[in-house]
């Protein structure tokens, strides 16, 4: 089982109208949590949960991928950044060939900060390029023009740094062509990732809001159905295949951080509101327990306040039971392109899954694929949008 | 010390006065009621809460009184104390026949009119029901002290409907006490005493019967001659039981056992008795031992005249419903209900009811008192239908409309009493052609007032005329109807196929003329209210095997949940846990989900606002996200 850090960086230049994110927009939050606080603090909490770890037996390997995510880590200064980095390889170690990851907006690096991040450690950048249409970007509140992200891909790559775009679809009046024009600049980038996700409006945004008061369109599901499947096409054309339902890359080039996401893999998530994840040691014994989900509390200061206290600054956790861990396999082994492993949730539940299996490739859902751990369930491309349908009907046939 | 003449069972019938307060729901009865029993002195101040005699909660919210009461009041006027009978009338069109035995109860009515709005349709039926009984009619205005009271213009308008003098209407406020005082003592001075023979052969009239959780059926009664006492057996004439009654007695405001109930007096009896239904109103009570030979006129068994299916939405429910039935019958002659099996909703009771109000009132408490949630069909009167080889069916549910040719059907039809301010009459008359009314007459009952007589099919009351009465007069016309014979008609079965299968639900008996419209709006309603699924739903109405309306689901293309990182997997997991829960209430009609919501919705008469409404509440329960 590999073992992933995530480090969650909660500040933006400014604030999205989609974003739900746990960002913040304040140099200083108070309380002791500030921008220019956040690294000794992210440092500390690491040391928090490497005690914990000990304390519960939980004796993981090192590291193999780092992925600095927000907010806008590029916020910080790039020496922030490298010292935290050298806090992971300090405490857990990391692993050789390790993949180290950060997000960025286009418009909060340049060549020398691409270079420092280079020198530093990293190992791969994904730009919020979100899109390549003016008016799009308007509506989405980005800052940044297409430009700022030619350049920031043409520095990465020079400094020998993998790239990733994110583009997002469905934004209200954003066309097909519009789209297309998006899709193809990203991928005329040169960049041998890219994640396209569909427009998810939450309604406590301020988009949100705009679209309950009527003044912006709703995105529409086939609308969106449609621009997945010309991403989908396009990414395919360029060379970069789908590897999980919103993820087309070069392959080999594949985010190994966020494939552990979708594998189960453990991860120890660092920062306001980060996720972590262990696999619980048999050893540890309550019936049925298969994994621990713990978050870090949400608000900048309180989080620094837990820890400057001296505790693990979690918010909240659950135990995940046998039960909800087959659900979870099942949800997540059917976004991936390697498939969901039907011998082994065969195995665990000790049902046969041949007929949910046989209804789903007949309805052009899903294709059985027969790989060299055994057989694998492949949503479609009509099974990747229509993928909680997928879900749905596997459910139904766990006990 | 005590005043012999004026206690139960030894009042002298010169000192009594019986009445009842004919208004409209709204018109302020109960407050004036609340007036009268706290001058009287029988409710102490500080036991005074608001609208006394309305004992049911569902009663006191809607303003409208089901069930009668009967109070036992002392009045004084020129230093002789008299003993008044208030007889609480129900006050809606469903309850006629229980009016009018309560008016037979009564050798006066008190017409109280609320003086902002001027008489309603409603009011103005019952009070000539009064006056076909011969009752001594006392007009009176009442919320005077309301700024917008037009006192003067409704005085004449109610002196020209009874033909009295404008200055002989009494003006009151049962908010702030004016002129009940003046009331009471009109009622003395005008009702006129009861006129039985005390020394008869005991005849009581039961003009109320109600359920009481803790003394069982309560008997409201009215004794016409003779004498009941508590020690002697009872007999009812029209039913045929006797029974030993455990009590006899006045209210005066609470149950007050007594010895007897002589001629005149109105008060209660428990007898024992199971069920209203062995307690009914109009029936007549008289001695075991020394029986009346004739029983008081105009008894008879209540008839339902729309029916409905109930099904719980969780089937489970099913024993629950069939035992709030029952316990509702207790208090509830006129409800019948037998089991129904639907297709698409289950198990459930085929409902028979005096008509709306009635059904309404019945369902809700279902579900306020005994905490069912319920899918009620759309509303059914009974029809004759003879097939072309002369078999006769009475049909009550649109599933038993007999197939093949039909050579006849007939539907009830009623005589619908309108009033509307005479600017409304266009929109009225267009309304009552809407739905094939045939106007009769149309008198003016003041110079801005008419009242129009229309002869209607009591189907296309039932579904939403009075809704629709009410919006296109701006609220100010009001209804009264009664059942008025039969007609034949020319009426189809409209089936609604979703994917081409029939749905037992959604079938409705219709004019061949609305037919069309009936296909349309149904299948639209439908195309809203059903979430997309993965593969195209044809929505089809159909009279036989023709189709005449279509819409179509078109499949869904996307569900997924476009990122699902670290944090996103607990919420998406318990998402779709959710969901999972969430398909329990779904109906699944042949491949098609359909959300019990959906037919809730589909089946209720209401707006296309709602109808968003429901559907977005359906979203919303089934996918929060995208």
């Amino acid at each position: 089982m590999s073992y992933e850090v995530y480090i969650h960086v909660p500040f933006c230049l400014r604030r999205c109208g989609y974003c739900d994110f746990n960002t913040y927009t304040a140099h200083d939050l108070g309380g002791g949590a500030s921008r220019a606080g956040y690294a000794a603090a992210a440092v500390e909490e690491m040391r928090l949960l490497r005690r914990w770890q000990r304390e519960q037996g939980i004796d993981e390997p090192a590291v193999s991928t780092v992925f600095f995510g927000g907010g806008t880590p590029t916020v910080l200064p790039v020496k922030d950044l490298v010292t935290i980095l050298d806090a992971v390889r300090g405490l857990w170690g990391i692993e050789e060939g390790a993949e180290v990851t950060t997000e960025a907006n286009p418009d909060t690096v340049d060549a020398d900060a691409i270079r420092a991040l280079a020198d530093g450690g990293f190992t791969r950048i994904s730009f919020g390029m979100q899109s390549a249409v003016p008016h799009v970007l308007r509506t989405l509140d980005r800052t940044h023009t297409p430009a700022n992200v030619a350049d920031g891909v043409a520095a990465a790559r020079a400094a020998g740094l993998r790239a990733s775009v994110d583009l997002i679809y469905g934004a209200p009046g954003e066309s097909l062509d519009d789209w297309r024009t998006s899709v193809e600049t990203a991928l005329g980038l040169g960049v041998d990732h890219l994640s396209a996700y569909a427009l998810t409006v939450e309604p406590h945004t301020k988009m949100g809001r705009l679209i309950a008061a009527g003044r912006l369109s709703r995105p529409d599901d086939d609308d969106e159905a449609a621009k997945y499947e010309i991403v989908d096409d396009m990414c395919r054309a360029a060379g970069l295949e789908w590897y999980e339902i919103s993820n087309w890359a070069v392959p080999g080039h594949e985010s190994r951080h966020n494939l552990g996401y979708w594998r189960n893999a453990d991860w120890a998530g660092v920062g306001p509101g980060a996720h972590s994840h262990y696999t619980l040691p048999a050893a540890s014994g309550t019936d049925g327990a298969r994994s621990l989900r713990a978050w870090d509390v949400l608000h900048p200061r309180a989080w620094a306040q837990r820890i400057a206290q001296g505790d693990v600054p979690w918010g909240g956790h659950e135990v995940v039971s046998a039960h909800e861990d087959l659900e979870e396999r099942v949800m997540l082994g059917v976004r991936l392109r390697e498939g969901l492993d039907i011998d082994e949730i065969e195995r665990l539940t000790a049902r046969d899954l041949g007929a949910v299996v046989r209804e789903l490739e007949h309805e052009g859902l899903a294709t059985r694929v027969h790989a060299a751990g055994g057989a694998r369930l492949v949503a479609t491309r009509r099974g990747r949008l229509l993928n909680d349908a997928v879900i749905e009907r596997i459910f139904d046939e766990l006990p | 010390m005590s005043q012999h003449h004026n206690q139960p069972g030894f009042t002298d019938q010169s000192l009594i006065r019986n009445f009842c307060i004919i208004a409209h729901i709204d018109h302020g009865k109960s407050t004036v009621a609340d007036r009268i029993l706290q001058l009287s002195g029988i409710v102490p101040e500080r036991e005074m809460r608001d609208r006394f005699l309305d004992r049911m909660d569902i009663e006191q919210e809607r303003g409208i009184t089901i069930k009668s009461q009967a109070v036992r009041v002392p009045w004084t006027y020129d230093g002789q104390e008299y003993t008044l009978g208030m007889i609480d009338t129900p006050g809606h069109v469903d309850f006629t026949y229980e009016v009018s035995r309560a008016l037979a109860a009564c050798e006066g009515a008190v017409l109280l009119v609320d003086a902002t709005q001027g008489i309603e349709a409603q009011t103005l039926s019952n009070l000539y029901m009064a006056i076909d009984h011969d009752l001594t009619i006392i007009p009176v205005l009442n919320k005077i002290d309301l700024p917008s009271a037009e006192t003067d213009k409704h005085a004449e308008e109610i002196a020209g409907l009874i033909g009295c003098d404008p200055s002989d209407v009494l003006r009151v406020s049962g908010k702030t006490g004016e002129g009940v005082r003046d009331l009471l003592d009109r009622i003395v001075v005008d009702v006129p005493a009861p006129s039985g023979d005390p020394d008869a052969d005991a005849r009581a009239l039961i003009f109320d019967s109600v359920y009481d959780s803790y003394r069982g059926i309560v008997t409201y009664i009215r004794m016409v001659d003779g004498e009941l006492r508590s020690r002697e057996k009872l007999h009812m004439m029209g039913v045929g039981t006797t029974y030993d009654p455990i009590e006899i007695g006045v209210i005066s405001p609470d149950m007050m056992p007594t010895r007897a109930l002589g001629a005149g007096e109105v008060g209660y009896v428990i007898t024992g008795a199971k069920d209203v239904s062995q307690s009914k109103v109009g029936d007549t009570i008289t001695s075991a031992a020394h029986p009346a030979h004739e029983p008081l006129a105009g008894y008879r068994d209540p008839q339902p005249m729309v029916y409905a299916g109930l099904f719980p939405i969780d089937n489970a429910q099913f024993p629950e419903l069939r035992e709030a039935l029952d316990k509702l019958k207790l208090n509830d002659a006129a409800l019948v209900y037998e089991p129904e099996t639907s297709v698409a909703l289950g198990f459930g009771f085929r409902c028979g009811f005096l008509g709306l109000l009635h059904m309404e009132i019945v369902s809700e408490r279902l579900s306020r008192e005994f905490g069912l949630d319920l899918i009620s069909t759309a509303p059914n009167v009974p029809y004759e239908v003879t097939s072309e080889d002369g078999t006769v069916h009475r049909v009550t549910n649109p599933s038993e409309f007999p197939e093949g040719k039909i050579k006849r059907i007939v539907e009830p039809v009623v005589a619908a009493d309108i009033i509307t301010p005479k600017e409304f009459i266009g929109a009225v008359m267009e309304l009552c052609q809407d739905h094939r009314g045939v106007m009769g007459t149309m008198e003016y009952i003041s110079t801005d007032r008419v009242e129009m007589h229309y002869r209607i099919p009591l189907a296309e009351i039932v579904f939403d005329f009075f809704d629709q009465l009410k919006s296109r007069t701006k609220g100010y016309a009001s209804l009264d109807y009664h059942e008025d014979g039969e007609q034949a008609a020319d009426l189809v079965k409209v089936d609604i196929l979703i994917q081409g299968d029939k749905v037992d639900a959604f079938s409705a008996i219709v004019h061949r003329d609305k037919a069309y419209s009936y296909g349309v709006m149904m299948t639209k309603k439908l195309r809203e209210l059903i979430p997309r699924q993965q593969f195209e739903i044809p929505i089809q109405a159909a009279i036989g095997s023709r189709i005449i309306a279509r819409e179509n689901i078109r499949a869904l293309r996307k569900d997924v949940l476009a990122k699902c990182y670290g944090g996103d997997i607990t919420r998406k997991r318990k998402l779709l846990e959710k969901q999972k829960a969430g398909k329990k209430r779904m109906k699944m009609l042949g491949h098609v989900e359909v959300p019990q919501e959906a037919f809730v919705a589909a089946l209720s008469t209401g707006e296309t606002g709602s109808d968003r409404d429901t559907k977005d509440k359906i979203r919303a329960a089934q996918k929060t996200e995208g």
